[in-house]
């Protein structure tokens, strides 16, 4: 057997994603950036709100991504540190009176510590060993949650209500719009550091584990520092999105992060395109508002509409919105030329 | 006498590298036919392609009949017996499971356990380990194993992939010895690819050499062998 | 010491449960060397199945051969339809796979059968076993038709031809070509099994968790722990596994402060986690050397 058939026949956990095709180019940024900022100051509250969560489960997509498709690790779980960083960020305003803004970092330093925990006996699993232990993981938090002992913090079954921020400085918006602003800050923030996370040497070391461990440990890479690495940073990033999340939805409770939450994470980072990371976002309007669109035909009717189309997703689009979005921009090459 | 296998203009792929460029050759039936060559020059594709096992174009006729685009288990019921690289022991199972293995396309009982029965006066060997876990015989037995599991096929023709690989010297000389004793007395034709030109040209009564992916020789074993200009540029010794 | 006995007692009832769950698992893992994360769905669909036969007029085991039937062909045609285009695809898009499978079924059950709680019959009664308050006849018939299913299982395996074939396709496909065994087709006898013993294991569950399209959830997990500790290729460690997790979930509950019904799934999460990490191969597992 040659060895370049060897290599071929090895199904790899994730397809690779070259570094360079992992953003946007900056025009097209730009652009998205400007709509981003302009278009709440013309929309009804509500709308800003689905904006917001929009943008709160694009960086939830986005962590699991830096995850999967960053250092070829599968996360089933991640709802489970959505749920920590939601918990965290709650129990710190309500409890103990926080200010909203500094809870998130606590957030972010506590999800981080817990993914890094969890990614120690992770380092031994790969592929559906990985997935099974982080679904394992998500259908058990709800049930930590609820568990009397954390009850005086946790609220148990019931949850905490969370008041929603006023603008500060006397800023003439409503409180959906400033909550809007903060998170986009924060998302561009968060990105912007994702971005540079995965072209330093951490996230050249990040690549080299998802295309063939083996080789890179020869190559002088720290496998398990990095691996835990990532799921440490991973699960900060879905920290924050879950205390914005709570501040968002004024509300956290147990059943709230169930396994749905944490397919619902999965499927928008297939949808967006694996190792993507603006894919992120489209797979997160996609996690938002199709539900919406399925339970309006027939309740209870959105799990078989999420279902379908994933499976059309793999079929047609295996890149997911990546693909789409390179389609799109050759045949725009096509017309200019024309 | 018929040609037996005919394979003309095989060209082979893995992913974006060609490992074959136009290859043809034929062989006869009842015959002993060696491949030789040295690393890398598409001996063990040439076999993985005759089973499309890779990706290839270019004509394989099995007794006149196509085989392209067949699919490799279809193949093997053609009465193509392929013993890989490898041995592709079944390891966590017993040796006479492993025989059964082989023999997973018949349905005629009796003729199936009568057949282990040959195969254990061809290797007694594999008769005192019948009940062992294949993994835990020497690599020679392992070896053996696996032309008994091809053998029990009851294949026109049995394509053999570096059977010397690994073993020792003695090991070899007798493993060849049943093979030419397999050639002739069961009249299954043999296509026999190796590394150990010098061995495989004293048993085989054709070869072909190939380097990088096409033929550059063929004729009668003898012939070859004696040939000092070809040994020494083509074969090593 | 008289507790410690009865909880164990308790804890092998409710270990059938587990282990019947967990040999589909094995099942599974065997033919296609993946954990299907939709296994307790189909099996939910195929209990429902059931539970509409015996509503048509259908006596129990009239409505349990047919759905044993109807899950086997159910089974082949998914794999043959949805996952053999996916085989060569990598392992995340066939985890995406099983997943939309989980949650198409899931949804249509709901839809189709809606959401309340259904009582399901069993065909053991529900008074206690022997005199034994520990142990109901539906969890005895629960635990021997477990037994029998492994019984089966092994002889399948170990004596027929059919069985052999898959082992080797599970084993090593490439040789298995090579002797004439039509590898993709074994994988689709795999789901075809797995889905018929997933529906055996729905069927038995139901009289105690009630039957509703969330029934397997908290199951499947407990089946997973169970193959895992049995170590995922063997089905008599699965069975074993399934035993030992009840037995252990009881005593955890009886002797640990603090651990009630709640904790179930964070200690399945814990026992899957810990096996995983201190000894991947379980307790009957073969070790899988991968070649670099």
């Amino acid at each position: 057997m040659s060895a370049v058939e060897e290599i071929a026949s090895q199904a790899p956990a994730v397809e690779a994603v070259p570094k360079r095709a992992m953003t946007l180019s900056s025009g097209t940024a730009f652009v998205i950036v400007l709509l981003l900022l302009v278009v709440p100051l013309f929309v009804k509250n509500f709308i800003i709100f689905q904006m917001t969560m929009l943008l709160i489960y694009g960086l939830a997509v986005l962590a699991l991504n830096i995850l999967t498709g960053g250092s070829g690790q599968f996360s089933l779980g991640n709802s489970a540190f959505y749920a920590i960083g939601a918990y965290t960020s709650a129990i710190l305003m309500e409890q103990y009176n926080v200010n909203y803004a500094l809870t998130l970092p606590v957030a972010g330093v506590i999800c981080f510590g817990a993914g890094f925990l969890f990614g120690q006996p992770a380092l031994r699993l790969s592929g559906v060993y990985l997935a099974l232990a982080t679904f394992a993981l998500a259908t058990a938090m709800p049930q930590i949650l609820k568990l009397g002992f954390f009850e005086q913090w946790t609220g148990g079954v019931q949850g905490l209500v969370v008041t929603k921020p006023d603008a500060p400085f006397g800023l003439p918006m409503s409180q959906d719009m400033w909550l809007y602003y903060f998170t986009l800050a924060i998302t561009i923030a968060i990105y912007i550091f994702s971005v540079n996370l995965l072209r330093s040497r951490s996230g050249r070391a990040f690549m080299a584990i998802r295309d063939n461990e083996i080789a890179a440990s020869a190559m002088g890479i720290d496998v398990a520092t990095y691996k835990t690495l990532a799921f440490g940073v991973s699960a900060g990033i879905t920290g924050v999105a879950g205390g914005l999340g709570a501040i968002a939805v004024q509300f956290v409770a147990p059943d709230s992060y169930t396994i749905t939450l944490a397919i619902s994470l999965f499927l928008g980072m297939v949808v967006g395109g694996v190792g993507w990371l603006p894919g992120s976002f489209v797979g997160s309007a996609f996690i938002i508002f199709v539900p919406n669109i399925a339970e309006g035909i027939s309740k209870g009717l959105s799990g078989a509409v999420f279902g379908v189309l994933l499976f059309l997703v793999i079929f047609l689009v295996p890149h997911g919105s990546r693909q789409v979005a390179m389609v799109a921009q050759q045949l725009l090459g096509k017309l200019r030329k024309n | 006498m018929t040609a037996l296998l005919n394979v003309k203009d095989l060209r082979a792929y893995y992913g974006q590298v060609q490992a074959l460029h136009g290859l043809s050759f034929s062989l006869n039936e009842g015959s002993l036919t060696t491949l030789l060559g040295a690393n890398g020059a598409g001996k063990t594709t040439t076999l993985r392609a005759i089973c499309n096992m890779v990706r290839s174009t270019g004509a394989i006729e099995f007794e006149g009949k196509p085989l392209n685009n067949k699919s490799t288990e279809s193949i093997v019921r053609f009465g193509i017996a392929h013993v890989p690289q490898g041995r592709g022991t079944f390891t966590n199972m017993t040796v006479e499971e492993n025989l059964q293995l082989g023999a997973i396309t018949r349905s005629d009982k009796a003729g199936i356990v009568a057949d282990i029965e040959r195969m254990y006066s061809y290797f007694p060997k594999l008769k005192e380990r019948h009940t062992q876990q294949a993994g835990t015989l020497s690599g020679g037995e392992q070896q053996m194993l696996a032309v008994a599991r091809a053998l029990m096929l009851r294949p026109r023709l049995m394509l053999l992939d570096e059977p010397s690989f690994g073993l020792a010297p003695l090991v070899v000389r007798d493993l060849f010895g049943i093979l030419g004793k397999i050639n002739r007395e069961e009249k299954v034709s043999i296509l026999v690819v190796e590394q150990n030109a010098q061995l495989a040209l004293e048993l085989a009564d054709k070869a072909y050499v190939i380097e990088t992916g096409r033929i550059v020789m063929s004729g009668v074993a003898k012939d070859i062998a004696n040939d000092e200009n070809v040994r020494k540029s083509y074969l090593g010794y | 010491m008289e507790l410690f006995t009865n909880q164990v007692l308790a804890g092998i009832a409710t270990g059938a449960i587990y282990a019947c769950m967990a040999l589909a698992v094995v099942m599974i893992y065997q033919a296609i060397d993946h954990l299907n994360f939709a296994q307790g769905e189909m099996a939910m669909f195929s209990t429902f199945i059931s539970w509409q036969l015996m509503q048509w007029g259908l006596p129990y085991w009239g409505a349990f051969i047919v759905t044993l039937a109807f899950s086997f062909a159910g089974g082949i045609a998914i794999e043959r339809v949805l996952f053999k285009p996916l085989t060569k695809a990598p392992i995340l898009t066939q985890v995406a796979g099983f997943i939309a499978l989980f949650s198409i079924i899931n949804s249509c059950a709901g839809l189709i059968w809606d959401f309340t709680i259904k009582q399901y019959p069993t065909p053991f009664g529900s008074s206690p076993f022997l005199g034994s308050q520990l142990i109901s006849t539906h969890q005895a018939g629960m635990i021997g038709i477990t037994l029998l299913l492994l019984v089966g299982l092994y002889f399948f395996f170990q004596y027929t031809r059919v069985g052999l074939a898959m082992r080797a396709a599970a084993a090593l496909p490439e040789s298995a070509r090579l002797v004439g065994i039509n590898t993709s087709w074994m994988i689709a006898l795999g789901w075809g099994m797995a889905a018929a013993i997933g529906s055996i294991a729905g069927m038995l569950i139901a009289p105690v968790v009630f039957l509703e399209p969330n029934m397997m959830g908290g199951v499947l997990i407990y089946g997973f722990a169970a193959a895992v500790l049995g170590g995922l290729t063997s089905p008599f460690g699965a069975v074993l596994g399934g035993f030992l997790v009840g037995i252990f979930e009881n005593l955890a509950g009886t002797y640990i402060p603090h651990v009630g019904n709640e904790m179930k799934l964070p200690i399945a999460l814990a026992l899957i986690i810990s096996v995983l990490v201190i000894k991947p191969a379980g307790l009957f597992g073969r070790n899988i050397v991968k070649r670099v």
